[in-house]
C-alpha cells in the first residue's frame, strides 16, 4: 500500500454518504434558509423567521457543544459535568468585545461598558486590555477554555481521577466558576452578565444580513467540527481513546500513556465549546453566569445520551430533540420543562441505553432480519 | 546453567497498612528462562507482578530488568516500553474494539498522542498482525468485535497482544484459567516454543500445566520465596507440603 497524504486520510474518514449529507445541510443552512429569511416577504408563509433562525442557530451551537461533549464521554468514556463553564468562557470572551463595540451608544454614553459605570470604575481593568480587537478576542476564545481545560485535565488526569469523582469535581468546578462570574468585582457584569450588543465590526448585530451570517456561520463550524470528529474517532488516536474507555490499565501496560490521550481530547473538546460559546452570544444577545449553572451542564450530558452516546451524528439529533422540546414546553407549559426534562433522561437510560441513533439501528436490524426471512 | 539475568529481585517489601505482601522477596530470572510461580492465595504472587510493572511501588528492595535498569521509579508506559509485558488475571482486551484493532494497538511502535493521531498502518505492519493472529488462532476473527469471543479465545488475544509489543520478558498470571484441557495443551506448547526468544514467568495453580512447561518452579509464601528447584523437588520439600495442606 502506497502512503496516503494526511490531508486526503482526512477527509477520506468521512464517508460518501457523509459528504452527502453534509452537502445537503450545508445548501439548506448556507442558501436556502437565508434565502427565505432574506428575500422572501415577512407575509408569504415560505417566510422564515428571525425567531426560527435564532433558534435553529442556538440550537447548533449546542449541537457542537454536544459532539465535544460527545469526544470525551461517548468515545473516552469520560463523563465532564462541567462542559458549561468552556462554553461560557467563550462566550464571555467574545462577549467582551460585543460590549466594547456599543461604544457610547450605552445609557450612561461613557466608553466604559455600562456595568462599569454603574460600578463608578474609572478605567477598564488590565484583562479588559485588547477587547476593542476582533482578532484579539478571537485569540481569547480559541485559548482561555483550552488552557483552563488543560490545566484542569492536567491535574485531574494525572492523579487519576476518574469516574463519577472525575464528574462530580467537574460539575464543582463549574459551580465555583458561576459564583466567581456572579460577583460584580470580577468584572463580567456579575449577576447581569454582557446584553444590550448593537454591532460586530461596525456592522448592526439585529440585522437580517449578520442574522443570517452568523447562522451559516455556526452551521459551516458544526458540519466542520463533524469532519474533524470523525477522522479523530477513526484515527489510531481514537482507538487509544475507546481502548481507555475499555481497559485503562491494560492501555498503560501495552505502552501508552493515557495522561496524554486524555489531555489532548479534553481540551479538544473544550476548546470546540468555546467556540460555540463564542457564537451563541452574539445570536441569542445574552451572558450570564447562568450558563455555568450545573443544571445546564447536566443538560448537555443528557442531548449525548438522547442522541445516542459514541455516535457523531446522535449527540446533534438529541440536542436538537431536547431543545426544541424545550422551546415548545417553555412556552406552553413553563413549569413542566424540568419535570419533563427529567422524565426524558429517566426514559432514556432505561428504555434507550444507545439513544435515538441506537434505537434506529435496532429498528433497521430488525427490518434485515425480516427481509432475510 | 546459568545465563544472564533479565529480572532481578532483591529483598523487596511492600507493605499495605502494616500487612506485608512481599517480605524481602529475592528473585532471579534468567534470559530465555520459562519460569513458574506458585504459592496459596496471598502469597504475594500478583504484588509481585504489580511491582515489576510499576503499579506499586516497592518499600524497599531492587529491581533491576536486564542487569543495569532499575525499573522501581518508572511509570507503566515507561516499563511497557522497556519490553516488559503482562497479562493479567482476568482477561483484559478492549472489548469495544475488533481483534485485529486489539493486536494493532498492542504493537511495538511509537506510542505517543501525536503520533497516534496521524497514524497510519503500512504493510510491515499488516503482515505482523496477521502473523500473530495465525499464532493465536484468531485469523478468522480478525474482524470479530473481541467482546463476543470465548472466555479461551480472549486469553489467547491477550497473549497475542502480549507477542506484539515483542517483549524481552512476559508476566503471565494464570494465562490458562478457564480454557479447555485442549486449548490448555495449546497454550502450553506455544510459551515452550515462547522460551528461549523470551522469557516468561508464569503464575499458575494448575499443576498438570506447569508439569507440562517443564521449568524451574518457584514457590512463594508469605511474600517470600519457600522453595525452588524443578517441580518433582519442590513437590517433595516438607515445607511447601506444609503449606499447601496445613490450611
Amino acid at each position: 500500500m502506497k502512503r496516503v497524504p494526511f490531508i486526503v486520510r482526512f477527509f477520506s474518514a468521512t464517508p460518501k454518504q457523509g459528504w452527502i449529507a453534509i452537502a445537503v445541510a450545508a445548501v439548506v443552512t448556507m442558501i436556502l434558509l437565508p434565502a427565505l429569511h432574506l428575500l422572501v416577504p415577512a407575509g408569504s408563509p415560505f417566510h422564515v423567521s428571525a425567531y426560527v433562525i435564532t433558534l435553529v442557530g442556538k440550537i447548533m451551537c449546542y449541537a457542537i457543544v454536544a459532539v465535544a461533549m460527545d469526544l470525551i464521554w461517548g468515545y473516552t468514556g469520560i463523563l465532564s459535568l462541567g462542559h458549561g463553564l468552556f462554553f461560557a468562557l467563550g462566550g464571555y470572551a467574545f462577549g467582551m468585545y460585543l460590549m466594547r463595540q456599543i461604544g457610547r451608544d450605552g445609557s450612561y454614553q461613557s466608553d466604559l461598558p455600562d456595568f462599569m459605570v454603574f460600578l463608578d470604575w474609572k478605567a477598564l481593568p488590565w484583562y479588559w486590555t485588547g477587547s476593542d480587537s476582533i482578532l484579539w478576542v478571537l485569540f481569547l476564545v480559541l485559548t482561555v477554555p483550552a488552557l483552563v481545560a488543560l490545566i484542569f485535565g492536567f491535574f485531574a488526569f494525572r492523579s487519576r481521577i476518574k469516574g463519577v469523582y472525575f464528574s462530580i469535581i467537574t460539575q464543582a468546578m463549574v459551580f465555583a466558576a458561576m459564583l466567581f462570574f456572579f460577583r460584580n468585582e470580577t468584572g463580567f457584569g456579575g449577576n447581569n452578565g454582557f446584553t444590550d450588543f448593537k454591532r460586530i465590526l461596525g456592522y448592526s448585530i439585529t440585522a437580517p444580513e449578520m442574522r443570517v451570517s452568523l447562522f451559516a456561520l455556526t452551521a459551516a463550524m458544526l458540519l466542520a467540527t463533524l469532519v474533524l470528529g470523525r477522522y479523530l474517532v477513526t484515527s489510531k488516536l481514537g482507538r487509544v481513546l475507546a481502548a481507555i474507555r475499555d481497559a485503562e490499565s491494560r492501555v498503560m501496560f501495552i505502552g501508552y500513556n493515557p495522561l496524554h490521550y486524555k489531555l489532548f481530547i479534553w481540551t479538544l473538546s473544550a476548546l470546540l465549546c468555546g467556540i460555540a460559546g463564542a457564537l451563541y452570544v452574539p445570536q441569542v444577545g445574552i451572558i450570564n453566569p447562568g450558563e455555568m449553572s450545573p443544571a445546564n451542564s447536566i443538560e448537555i450530558a443528557i442531548w449525548v445520551a438522547v442522541g445516542g452516546r459514541a455516535t457523531l451524528i446522535g449527540p446533534v439529533i438529541g440536542a436538537f430533540i431536547v431543545n426544541l422540546a424545550k422551546s415548545f414546553f417553555t412556552m406552553a407549559f413553563p413549569e413542566y420543562w424540568l419535570f419533563f426534562l427529567g422524565a426524558l433522561f429517566v426514559g432514556v437510560t432505561l428504555w434507550l441505553p444507545d439513544g435515538v441513533v441506537g434505537l434506529w439501528r435496532k429498528l433497521r436490524e430488525k427490518r434485515a432480519q425480516v427481509v432475510a426471512k | 546453567m546459568s545465563g544472564p539475568s533479565i529480572l532481578l529481585l532483591h529483598e523487596v517489601t511492600v507493605s499495605f497498612d502494616g500487612f506485608r505482601a512481599l517480605n524481602e522477596l529475592s528473585l532471579d530470572i534468567e534470559e530465555g528462562e520459562l519460569r513458574c510461580i506458585i504459592g496459596p492465595n496471598g502469597a504475594g504472587k500478583t504484588t509481585m507482578m504489580d511491582v515489576i510493572t510499576g503499579k506499586t511501588r516497592a518499600d524497599r528492595g531492587k529491581v533491576m530488568f536486564d542487569q543495569n535498569i532499575d525499573v522501581r521509579r518508572m511509570s507503566e508506559p515507561e516499563i511497557a516500553h522497556l519490553g516488559i509485558g503482562r497479562k493479567f488475571q482476568k482477561p483484559t482486551i478492549f472489548e469495544n474494539l475488533t481483534v485485529f484493532e486489539n493486536l494493532e494497538l498492542s504493537m511495538k511502535t511509537d506510542k505517543r498522542a501525536r503520533t497516534s493521531l496521524f497514524a497510519w498502518l503500512d504493510d510491515e505492519a499488516n503482515d505482523k498482525i496477521s502473523d500473530t493472529l495465525r499464532l493465536i488462532r484468531l485469523d478468522g476473527e480478525a474482524g470479530r468485535q473481541s467482546g463476543l469471543l470465548s472466555h479461551g479465545q480472549k486469553q489467547w488475544l491477550e497473549i497475542g497482544m502480549l507477542l506484539m509489543q515483542d517483549p524481552k520478558l512476559l508476566l503471565l498470571d494464570e494465562p490458562v484459567a478457564g480454557m479447555t484441557d485442549d486449548e490448555t495443551a495449546r497454550t502450553g506448547e506455544l510459551f515452550k516454543s515462547l522460551a528461549g526468544k523470551h522469557s516468561l514467568v508464569v503464575v499458575e495453580h494448575d499443576m498438570a500445566f506447569i508439569e507440562q512447561l517443564g521449568g524451574k518452579v518457584t514457590v512463594l509464601h508469605e511474600g517470600s520465596v519457600l522453595a525452588e528447584g524443578d517441580l518433582a523437588t519442590v513437590q517433595n520439600d516438607q515445607r511447601v507440603i506444609e503449606v499447601y495442606l496445613g490450611r
